[in-house]
C-alpha cells in the first residue's frame, strides 16, 4: 500500500508500516493516526517522538515492555505504565505508535 | 514452550563467531536474542573468533546496502540482557582491544569461556 | 554433564573445528559431520592434532558422510570412531546439550 502526503506517494507494507523511515513527516503521522482512529494530542506526540529518538539511537523499534520501562525512566512512572500507553494507543503502543512514528513493526511483535 | 510458561529458567547462550555484514547470521542471531528476552530466560551472549567484529565501533555499512544494526547491541541492556562476553584471544588475534567495542562486555579467556559454555542448557552457535 | 559438539566444515577451509576444540570441555563428545569428516582422515597435516584431541574428547565421525566422500573408515586417525545416524541420535540424547559449530 502507499500513503499520499504533501503531494508525494509514500510506500508502506500491507499493514501500513513505512518502507523508508526517512519519508516520514508530521502530516503523515496525523494521517496514519486518523486511519487508526486516533486524534494526535500532545501526549500522543510525546510517545511518538520518544519512539523516533529511540529508533535513531538503537536502530530498532523497542518491545512494549522495553518502551514502557524507558518511558518510565525518562518521563516518570505515571507515563511509563501499560495503562497510560494503552489508553493513548488502544491497539498497543508497539503496533500503533510505531506505525504512526514511521518505524518498522517491533521485532517479535506479531 | 511449556517449560518456559511454567517458569523454568534455563541458561541460554548465543555464540557469535561470524563477521557482521558478509552473511545474515549476525543480524539473525541478534533478532533471536531480542525475542528471547520476552521469555525471561537466563540469556548469555558470547562473541568469539570473527564474531568480535560484530561489536566493533564505527561501522557504517550504508554504502554496501546493509542495515547498520551495530547500535542495536547497545539496546540489549534495556532488554535486561546484560551478560555479554568477548573472548580475549579473539580480540588479540585481530589487533583489537576492549576500547574498540561499542558496548560494555566482560572479556574472558578461551578457557574461561569454554567452561562457561559447559554450564549452559541450550547453546546456539552461528 | 557433557555436551555434544557437531562440526560440519572442512578444517582446511574454516576454523570451526579449531574453535570447537578450543572450547570443548574434557569428556565432551565431538561428532564430525558433512565436510568436517576430512578432519578425521589419517595422513593429513592435522592428523597429529586430531589424535591428541581424541585423548581428551570422545571423537566420532558420521559414517554416511565418510562414505559419500570416498573416505575409507579403515584410514581414520587412531581414537576416532564411526557412528551411523542412529549413533548420532544416541549421542544427542546422552549429552546435556548440543552445540552445532556452523
Amino acid at each position: 500500500m502507499a500513503y499520499t502526503s504533501k503531494g508525494a506517494s509514500i510506500e508502506a507494507d500491507e499493514e501500513g508500516y513505512l518502507i523508508n523511515i526517512n519519508e516520514w513527516n508530521e502530516e503523515l503521522a496525523d494521517q496514519i493516526a486518523k486511519d487508526e482512529g486516533i486524534t494526535m494530542s500532545t501526549e500522543h506526540w510525546e510517545v511518538v517522538n520518544f519512539l523516533r529518538e529511540y529508533y535513531a539511537e538503537y536502530q530498532i523499534a523497542p518491545a512494549v515492555r522495553v518502551l514502557t520501562k524507558a518511558i518510565a525512566k525518562k518521563m516518570g512512572p505515571d507515563k511509563g505504565s501499560n495503562k497510560y500507553l494503552y489508553e493513548l494507543f488502544p491497539y498497543g503502543p508497539g503496533k500503533q505508535a510505531c506505525k504512526i512514528a514511521g518505524l518498522p513493526k517491533p521485532t517479535g511483535c506479531v | 514452550m511449556d517449560e518456559m510458561e511454567s517458569g523454568v529458567v534455563k541458561k541460554f547462550m548465543f555464540i557469535n563467531r561470524k563477521p557482521p555484514h558478509g552473511t545474515v547470521y549476525a543480524l539473525e542471531v541478534l533478532e533471536m536474542v531480542l525475542i528471547s528476552a520476552a521469555f525471561d530466560q537466563d540469556v548469555h551472549l558470547a562473541f568469539i573468533d570473527d564474531g568480535v567484529y560484530q561489536i566493533k565501533k564505527g561501522q557504517a555499512p550504508a554504502e554496501i546496502g546493509c542495515k547498520n544494526f551495530s547500535p542495536t547491541y547497545r539496546a540489549l541492556d534495556g532488554y535486561d540482557i546484560e551478560k555479554l562476553y568477548v573472548e580475549a584471544e579473539g580480540l588479540a588475534e585481530r589487533g583489537l582491544t576492549e576500547d574498540d567495542l561499542l558496548v560494555p562486555v566482560e572479556v574472558l579467556s578461551r578457557a574461561e569461556l569454554g567452561k562457561l559454555m559447559g554450564e549452559m542448557d541450550v547453546i546456539l552457535t552461528a | 554433564m557433557t555436551m555434544l559438539h557437531t562440526v560440519n566444515k572442512s578444517p582446511f577451509e574454516r576454523n570451526n573445528l579449531d574453535s570447537c576444540l578450543g572450547h570443548a570441555q574434557p569428556g565432551d563428545a565431538i561428532l564430525l559431520i558433512e565436510d568436517a569428516v576430512y578432519a578425521a582422515m589419517g595422513g593429513t597435516n592435522i592428523a597429529g592434532k586430531i589424535a591428541d584431541a581424541a585423548k581428551t574428547f570422545r571423537l566420532h565421525v558420521l559414517g554416511p558422510d565418510l562414505k559419500a566422500r570416498g573416505c575409507d573408515p579403515a584410514n581414520l586417525v587412531a581414537g576416532v570412531t564411526v557412528v551411523d545416524y542412529g549413533g548420532f541420535v544416541e549421542l544427542a540424547a546422552q549429552n546435556k546439550a548440543v552445540n552445532a559449530w556452523l
